[in-house]
């Protein structure tokens, strides 16, 4: 499976859309793009909406590139999860260390309250 | 650093290859491949067949030269798979002699008995390709789940209510507002545990929740031409690997995360779990059924019966019992299990010819490991065999049971038969007669399982129903000690109807009041039917499912069964670990227990005709007299007609209060702590026929 990760400016955040499967074998090569992106204090929209499916070793290298971009004080929004990828990471537990949102715009409100609740 | 073996020194087809570690046992992943390690005490070769994931045919078969093996275990390990994408299996070959047990056919693919996850049945329900040579798939899981800082709860066993569950049954009915992927799956409890936190239980008990196929001897019902299933799981495909048709993300493979994301919900919750386990025989059946496994790899070794008909693991096997311990320390560390329910226990302690053990050593093993040191082990302590070890299960000090003996004597006693306020003032007090050196808590005290009648059926029918089974009413137990209340089945007659609510709390109360540890079977605080089906083993349907419309038709018995639980909690009285003694050893003028007839202090041990007992309880001498409590006085009338009780006289400043009276009508047949009304007469009371009344002295 391949994936691409496409990197854009979104008002003042950084768009990474992600096309493709996420799973193990991808995995490699979206951490790399991600992470290229995700400077000390990044606000990063993590756009899913192109993504079909995540899997388990997927969920896990989510896991790891929000903790790593956390711990640089980056902040991090999955932006348009599909139906089953949100249900699935309900199901397992994954989703409650993620903020969501449905929309880039959406994506961009959640940014700035979490930063307003930092000041 | 770079290890050296994380390099690879042999090849086969272009696959690079290691000799491998034998332990652990199974597919594990080590840097840059999967270790994979198998044993058999007499294949003479063996084959790691490998597919991609659901594929029928595998992409590689790669046999295991001689250097790869040790002793009788097969270890290689293959570098550069994709651990996710891949199924594996393997082929051995070895004797073919029934007479002497070797059952080996290079033609079958097998899978590894230590499958951590299995394909094959990823969707509850779905038809399965009956041509795939290769049924259910071993599989490896990513073990690295996030508990942060869950634990096993590790409850004093005495404190547990427990709720017996069957996963799919508690959310499949369309009324638990799951949407329809969801329904029936470990995911869709995690919704109901605010349900199960107002009803008070704090243990979950899972029927089977390893690996089955649904499918064994599944048969379509040539009266209905409904679909028969192996519905509650109590035939094993494999010990270590969570049933994937249970899990909402079971397509996508995910169901151990899934199962493990319950149980720290439920642990947040104060919830803990437990496994009904069923070590006793597994999904292949006899020698025609199918190989799934241990047939192939060692029919020998794992199972009973070899050269004829058996399916029964041989458990006493020194090779099996390291099995089952792996299984159940794997349960206990990796899913953070509080406790065990051993189905068919007794089996447990027979050695390889079926004689009962005196020292079973499996038995032992279990009560002694280090990792199970806090875990609940329970069993049902008979087996299929006739051997039925109710108070006479070697225990170690360890072990509790499910007390057959309590589920027979309360309904006997409910139901009206005399004769048995004796055997009621043990069960009571947590059946000392059987348990004497154990203490109450060796006792799961209980009136329904899900083996026999639901709790309303069991005030609704005399006789079973089970034609829908398709065995022409054969099958299930003929002997319930039941009560239809006058009708049998369903009814419009308004006084029937209220004397079974009343009996239901009958039962709910004494269970309550009993020492030992109290067990609900699921949808029994609702008052749910199976239409007189004591069996319901096949069905996928209203038979089993909890319907949770019942939750406001029935309102009024899971409002009993609310507070009932909740009075449990309140006085720690009711949850002693040791037994009461009888005596006044706190020098009190009063002893820890005490027990009345309608006259106080004076039971009618010698009525054989006697249907009323009373009992006291002393709150000074709750937790064995650490912990100050109410006193609490339970009278039970189960003749059909109102008996004047006269009450033990309290302690002067000190008032009894009505906790709860199973002869009034809801609302008032219970009250919460606090709210509980003065006794008008603080002489006695007239309490109805078939009635259990609770009083509260404080």
């Amino acid at each position: 499976m391949a994936i691409d990760v496409r990197t854009s400016e979104y008002q003042d955040a950084i768009r990474l859309e992600v096309i493709g499967e996420v799973d193990g074998s991808t995995a490699p090569v979206m951490q790399e793009r991600v992470l290229a992106a995700a400077g000390p204090d990044c606000r990063l929209l993590l756009d899913m909406s192109s993504v079909e499916y995540m899997s388990s070793a997927g969920l896990r290298v989510m896991l790891l590139l929000f903790r790593q971009i956390s711990s640089n004080s980056g902040k991090v929004v999955l932006v348009g999860l599909s139906e089953d990828n949100k249900d699935n990471m309900t199901a397992t537990g994954f989703l409650k260390y993620f903020s969501t949102a449905e929309t880039l715009d959406d994506g961009i409100t959640v940014l700035n309250n979490w930063q307003k609740g930092e000041e | 650093m770079d290890r050296i073996d994380a390099y690879p020194s042999h090849e086969y087809q272009g696959y690079k290859l290691r000799p491998g570690k034998p332990l652990p046992f199974g597919a594990t992943l080590v840097p840059g491949g999967i270790n994979f390690s198998i044993y058999s005490s007499a294949a003479t070769s063996c084959t790691l067949v490998l597919f991609r994931k659901r594929e029928q045919e595998p992409f590689v078969e790669i046999p295991f030269v001689k250097e790869f093996r040790i002793g009788d275990v097969f270890a290689m390990t293959v570098f550069g798979l994709d651990w996710e994408e891949i199924e594996y299996g393997y082929r051995m070959d070895g004797p073919w002699n029934p007479e002497d047990g070797y059952r080996f056919d290079n033609t079958k693919i097998l899978m590894d008995p230590y499958a951590k996850l299995i394909g094959g049945r990823e969707v509850w329900g779905v038809q399965p390709d009956w041509n795939n040579n290769y049924q259910h798939r071993g599989r490896l899981v990513a073990d690295d789940f996030d508990w942060e800082h869950d634990q096993p709860l590790e409850k004093a066993i005495e404190d547990l209510v427990i709720y017996e569950m069957h996963v799919r049954s508690f959310t499949a009915h369309e009324s638990s507002g799951a949407n329809a992927r969801k329904r029936g799956t470990f995911a869709a409890i995690i919704d109901k545990i605010p349900y199960l936190k107002a009803l008070g239980v704090n243990c979950v008990e899972f029927l089977p929740v390893y690996e089955f196929d649904e499918f064994e001897n599944s048969k379509i019902n040539p009266d209905t031409g409904e679909q028969l299933y192996n519905y509650w799981g109590y035939s094993t495909v494999g010990f270590f690997a969570p049933k994937a048709g249970y899990a909402s993300t079971g397509k996508f493979n995910m169901q151990v995360d899934e199962f493990k994301n319950l149980v720290k919900l439920l642990h947040a919750n104060d919830i803990e779990v437990m496994l009904d386990v069923v070590f006793n025989h597994t999904a292949e059946g006899n020698e025609r059924g199918p190989y799934i496994s241990f047939r192939g790899l060692d029919n020998k070794t794992y199972y009973f019966n070899f050269s004829g008909t058996g399916n029964t693991l041989n458990c006493n096997h020194p090779i099996v019992r390291g099995m089952v311990l792996d299984c159940l320390r794997y349960w206990a560390s990796e899913y953070h299990i509080d406790g065990f329910r051993f189905d068919l226990a007794s089996i447990l302690g027979r050695d390889q010819f079926g004689a009962p053990l005196s020292n079973p050593p499996l038995l032992e093993q279990l009560a002694y490991d280090p990792i199970l040191a806090h875990c609940k082990l329970i069993a049902e302590a008979w087996d299929a065999g006739g051997l039925y070890q109710v108070g006479s299960f070697p225990a170690y000090n360890r072990w509790a049971e499910w007390n057959g003996k309590y589920r027979d004597s309360v309904r006997k006693f409910v139901k009206g038969e005399t004769g048995l306020i004796g055997d009621i003032a043990q069960r009571i007090q947590g059946s000392p007669d059987l348990y004497a050196s154990r203490g109450p808590t060796a006792s799961v005290n209980f009136i329904t399982a899900h083996d026999g009648f639901t709790l309303m059926d069991l005030v609704s029918y005399n006789e079973k129903h089970n034609l829908a089974n398709g065995e022409n009413n054969n099958d299930g137990a003929n002997d319930n000690n039941s009560w239809n209340c006058g009708w049998e089945g369903e009814t419009t007659d308004a006084g029937i109807n209220a004397l079974r609510r009343q009996q239901i709390k009958n039962f709910a109360v004494l269970m309550m009041v009993s020492q030992g540890i109290p067990m609900i079977l699921m949808g029994d605080e609702v008052g749910r039917t199976q239409y007189g089906n004591n069996n319901t083993f096949c069905h996928d349907n209203e038979l089993n499912w909890m319907d949770w419309t019942q939750t406001e038709k029935n309102y009024d018995l899971l409002r009993f069964f609310q507070r009932i639980i909740a009075f449990r909690h309140q006085h720690p009285i009711l949850r002693n670990r040791y037994f009461l003694s009888h005596s006044d050893y706190l020098g009190i003028g009063v002893p820890d227990i005490s027990f009345h007839g309608t006259q106080p202090w004076q039971p009618n041990w010698s009525d054989g005709t006697a249907r009323t007992l009373a009992f006291m309880l002393n709150g000074d001498y709750a937790r064995g007299g650490t912990v100050r409590d109410d006193t609490l006085y339970v009278a039970m009338n189960m003749f059909w007609d109102a008996v004047w009780f006269t009450v033990p006289e309290l302690p002067a400043g000190m008032r009894w209060h009505i906790a709860a009276n199973t002869g009034v009508p809801s609302p008032h047949d219970i009250w919460d702590a606090g709210s509980e009304p003065l006794l008008d007469d603080q002489r006695g009371f007239l309490l109805g026929g078939r009635s259990v009344i609770i009083l509260v002295g404080r």
